[in-house]
């Protein structure tokens, strides 16, 4: 069930209908669009959690994990964006983001495993609509954050506030709100691969 | 944490701060004026190098450096993308030039040396080979090397690579090309016999050290 090297190159085909939207999302989103990038990540999640249950199955994993390593991979897809060259097709970028972070973590998990990358692009295709709770291996590395970045974060994902109604509240200027965020957000990778088994 | 509340999280954070040639290109930029600044002011031009520009052999020393340094260039803009050198994903044209020009640089080498071996007499290949400044060329080289080797590091690290090693030994690679280049305008020694076995050598260096820390800093 190999797909062609066209559609793996992005080509709109069968479960990759949606890469022409995701592109557009992300282009959007790189020129400072959130809202766009917002779509562009719902819009890939399903699709990330679907891969992850059946690589978790497959590894014989448990597929609770799967929502665990579905938000590794969003964080991941997050911070390295700026590799995305925007002149290329976004599908094996986000193949390839994915693929690494599947091995890393199934690997933290004890499951020593090698993931062809065409079974990456293959099952990229297929969609699971969760309702997206996990086994909190991120709130476990949130409670490691300084004070200060946790409770940013922690404001805008339960409060759903918006940078600056946490910048109001923290008395701190909106620019040291998106800094702190991002250091946060960096902070929470760097916590992921230090991370072991 | 739900899912949904993570995406709302890393929708405020969209702006992108950098993208990877541009961060490349400053890398590459302070790399090279670090190594110049403790070039010009450590070890120096020799006196002689507008006359000795004007042979073939120290014309030779710089365009190999060169080319060395542009394919090792063209290599880093691509070693940090997370789907460079994977297989399945069908990029290999999309790769530019670079692994042609990398290609040309011991070509280039080898045809220098057997040029040098027909011009000259076998007795005088020896002191040719061994040069005056063997062991400076095998220290300085390297050690020019160290700014940009890390500037790069750097970089990289804020990249994807899929494979760490071979990143770093780009890395290394292109700073060993910026330190032969300033290197060739001090060293006396001009025969292609002498670059191809201590330039080589102090390169070589760069890129083990190069591979050795990438595995160890570029891990993402």
């Amino acid at each position: 069930m190999k797909r062609d090297a066209d559609s793996a190159r992005g080509q709109d085909v069968g479960g990759w209908a949606r890469e022409g939207e995701w592109t557009a999302w992300m282009r959007a989103a790189n020129s400072g669009d959130s809202g766009a990038y917002r779509r562009f990540l719902v819009s890939v999640t399903p699709h990330l959690r679907a891969m992850a249950r059946y690589r978790c199955r497959v590894a014989g994993a448990s597929e609770g994990d799967a929502e665990d390593i579905v938000q590794e991979a969003l964080l991941a897809i997050h911070l390295k964006r700026g590799t995305w060259d925007q002149s290329r097709p976004l599908g094996p970028w986000i193949a390839a983001i994915v693929h690494n972070k599947l091995i890393d973590s199934l690997r933290r998990r004890g499951r020593h495993v090698t993931v062809p990358i065409e079974d990456v692009i293959e099952t990229l295709g297929a969609e699971d609509h969760a309702d997206g709770a996990t086994q909190g291996e991120l709130d476990g590395l949130l409670a490691q954050l300084k004070v200060r970045q946790r409770e940013i974060v922690k404001a805008i994902s339960i409060n759903g506030s918006s940078v600056r109604e946490t910048a109001d509240r923290l008395h701190m200027t909106e620019g040291a709100v998106r800094v702190a965020l991002h250091r946060a957000l960096k902070t929470l990778a760097a916590l992921y691969r230090a991370q072991t088994a | 944490v739900k899912t949904a509340d993570l995406i709302d999280v890393l929708a405020q954070d969209a702006p992108v701060r950098w993208r990877l040639p541009s961060l490349l290109a400053v890398a590459f930029a302070v790399g090279a004026v670090i190594a110049a600044v403790i070039f010009m002011f450590g070890v120096g031009m020799r006196p002689d190098l507008s006359v000795a520009s004007h042979t073939m052999r120290v014309q030779f020393k710089f365009l190999f450096a060169l080319t060395l340094l542009s394919g090792a260039a063209g290599a880093v803009t691509q070693v940090g993308r997370p789907e460079f050198g994977r297989s399945g994903l069908g990029h290999a044209s999309a790769l530019g030039p670079w692994p042609f020009v990398l290609a040309v640089a011991p070509v280039l080498l080898v045809v220098a040396v057997v040029a040098e071996l027909i011009a000259m007499p076998a007795r005088s290949w020896m002191p040719r080979m061994i040069g005056q400044n063997a062991i400076f060329c095998l220290t300085i080289i390297p050690a020019l090397a160290l700014a940009p080797l890390a500037a790069l590091l750097l970089a990289l690290k804020e990249s994807a690579p899929a494979r760490p090693g071979l990143a770093g030994a780009a890395a290394g690679l292109a700073a060993g090309g910026i330190a032969a280049i300033l290197y060739a305008s001090h060293c006396p020694d001009d025969s292609p016999l002498f670059v191809a076995a201590w330039y080589s050598t102090a390169i070589a260096v760069v890129v083990a050290v190069g591979g050795f820390a990438g595995p160890r800093l570029l891990k993402w």
